[in-house]
């Protein structure tokens, strides 16, 4: 059997995550046609790439179906309970860098802090007669945060996309969401919490840590670290 | 864990003794409608509760507590005063310790009555107690009202009053504000800036969503009226802060708020029903002098209980949690009851650790 490392199957970051691999001399391509998800990889021996969906990476190392993974912290973090336990962060790859903030219309003056905005929350809940609704992908993350910081009377909606749009379609009053550079928050008139900050993010290289490995694994992985320098 | 067949038994046996007190058997949906479960508790309760759904009744929730059903079941149709029993599967979530389990056995006990409220609270913590003897258990008791008593008693703005009693059951957040109240955290510099502004909402951009510029500006005003209060006195917070370090045997503990409702004439009826409550406990049987009594008891983890609290742990198993929980809700009737309330106490035991424990039978 080979060592399974999981890659993003598309877009910006399975092409750094090739870029990075290339980097330390190991060349992973797909083989065949674009449209197949089956590839290659070349420079080390015993490896097996399996191109997946970044989003089901940090499953599919909680299983320990694949051995490591390239997925973005956030989304370790938000699918894997107590993820220490499940994974070992191996080496950030220095791309796909993002926050995970909370952010509210730029109109908001009244606005700034996590403080202000729970005092809102309470003011609209009389107001409307239901809580103040944040839009989300990332449910855990941010319940875990808005509970820590004590914020009440919100509610969570489920946005898995066009998430800036939510609130001038009225299906949610404020949203946490992954940003790099906040254009996309500035262009919808938002603006992000002073301490809203909930999770820097970016792309990082990961070890299934219930990954059953045979001896000829383990010489493998010991030889793939050293070659990619993250002993 | 004990096997299921024993913990079933033993929470038939439990059962037997609260209907043997004259509490009547009921029982309970497992599916509860999310909707009153989330407005009740908001968003915190999806991270402790398993939430399903189907097409025709929408967000349905795993019974994560028996309180809720019952209270609804009585304020539909109970005749008052009211003693219920009941016994099944509660569920929770556990995403943060594999260890723990998320679905286990509850037995209740639950008096719905409006004369003698320390009397109920008597009779339901002597039930617990004389049931969980054997185990040889700590008893922690604690009082949500007197705190609640003494936040409606500061001299301050009735806004500030609310957004303390608000957070109530977030420690962290009441000291924020609290901090904040009484002028020893400083004003954040946003904070400042908006306050001092000619036109706040200058330069604030396209207004989006759905709370409108009247929400805001009426924010903005609240504001400027807050920043116009004197802070809560120094001496308020001391009070407040002697309160919340109560923590002694019962009778030592009366003592001392009553010398603290010296100072603080709000907090002396609450005191007053903490002086009848242990006479009642005394009337039956209950050691007060050796019964220990926390001012902060059950802040973080019984939100909605506002009166009497308790709960029996096990000294030498820092590992299990309690083994017994209860308390007064009466704001919770009244928020289930629309526009009807009625006194309540109870509680729940949880017979797999009893037997865990070694059982009491």
């Amino acid at each position: 059997m080979s060592l399974k490392l999981g890659v993003p199957s598309k877009g910006r970051l399975m092409d750094k995550t090739v870029e990075w691999f290339a980097r330390h001399g190991i060349e992973l391509g797909r083989s065949g046609s674009d449209r197949e998800y089956a590839g290659y990889v070349k420079g080390i021996d015993g490896v097996e790439l399996v191109l997946l969906s970044a989003g089901e990476i940090p499953r599919e190392l909680a299983t320990g179906r694949i051995h490591l993974g390239v997925t973005g912290t956030d989304l370790i973090r938000e699918k894997l309970g107590q993820w220490e336990q499940q994974v070992e962060e191996l080496a950030p790859l220095g791309f796909g860098q993002a926050d995970l903030v909370i952010a509210v219309p730029h109109a908001w003056v009244d606005v700034n802090t996590l403080d202000d905005l729970d005092a809102a929350a309470a003011a609209f809940r009389l107001r409307h007669g239901f809580r103040l609704r944040i839009a989300t992908k990332y449910h855990r993350l941010v319940r875990e945060f808005l509970r820590e910081a004590g914020v009440a009377d919100y509610q969570l909606v489920d946005s898995q996309g066009a998430t800036e749009g939510t609130i001038k379609n009225e299906t949610a009053e404020a949203i946490a969401d992954i940003t790099s550079t906040g254009d996309t928050l500035r262009a919808n008139h938002l603006k992000i919490l002073e301490d809203g900050l909930i999770l820097k993010s970016q792309a990082t290289l990961c070890r299934a840590r219930a990954a059953a490995l045979s001896d000829a694994e383990r010489a493998t992985l010991g030889e793939l670290r050293a070659r990619l320098g993250v002993d | 864990m004990p096997e299921r067949a024993a913990t079933l038994a033993e929470a038939a046996r439990l059962r037997g003794l609260f209907e043997a007190a004259g509490a009547q058997s009921v029982e309970t949906s497992v599916l509860q409608p999310a909707e009153v479960l989330l407005d009740l508790y908001g968003e915190d309760i999806r991270a402790r509760a398993y939430v399903t759904s189907d097409a025709l009744r929408g967000e349905q929730m795993l019974r994560p507590d028996f309180t809720v059903p019952v209270v609804q079941m009585h304020m539909e149709h109970g005749a008052e005063p009211a003693r219920y029993t009941y016994s099944g599967e509660v569920f929770r979530r556990q995403e943060e310790d594999a260890r723990r389990p998320n679905e286990y056995v509850q037995v209740g006990f639950e008096i719905f009555e409006r004369d003698a409220p320390e009397t109920a609270d008597a009779e339901v913590f002597s039930m617990f107690f004389n049931i969980l003897h054997p185990l040889r258990l700590r008893a922690a008791t604690g009082d949500i009202g007197i705190l609640m008593a003494a936040v409606d008693g500061l001299r301050t703005t009735d806004r500030r009053k609310a957004a303390l009693r608000r957070h109530i059951w977030r420690p962290r957040r009441f000291r924020a504000l609290i901090e904040r109240f009484s002028g020893r955290a400083p004003v954040p510099e946003t904070r400042a800036a908006l306050l001092s502004a000619r036109d706040p909402m200058a330069g604030a951009g396209p207004l989006i969503g759905l709370r409108g510029e009247d929400e805001i500006i009426s924010r903005i005003n609240a504001l400027r009226e807050d920043a116009q209060t004197d802070p809560i006195s120094e001496t308020e917070v001391d009070l407040l802060d002697a309160i919340l370090a109560v923590r002694e045997t019962s009778p030592n503990a009366l003592e001392r708020l009553r010398d603290i409702a010296v100072d603080m004439a709000a907090i002396q009826g609450a005191v007053d029903r903490l002086a009848r409550r242990l006479e009642a406990l005394d009337g039956r049987g209950i050691d007060i002098g050796a019964l220990d009594f926390e001012a902060s008891y059950g802040r973080t983890q019984m939100e909605y209980y506002d009166g009497f609290v308790f709960g029996f742990h096990a000294e030498n198993r820092p590992d299990l949690p309690p083994v017994a929980t209860g308390g007064r809700y009466d704001a919770l009737t009244r928020h289930l009851g629309q526009g009807r309330e009625i006194p309540a106490v109870g509680g729940v035991i949880r017979p797999g650790l009893v037997l865990d424990l070694g059982g009491v039978s």
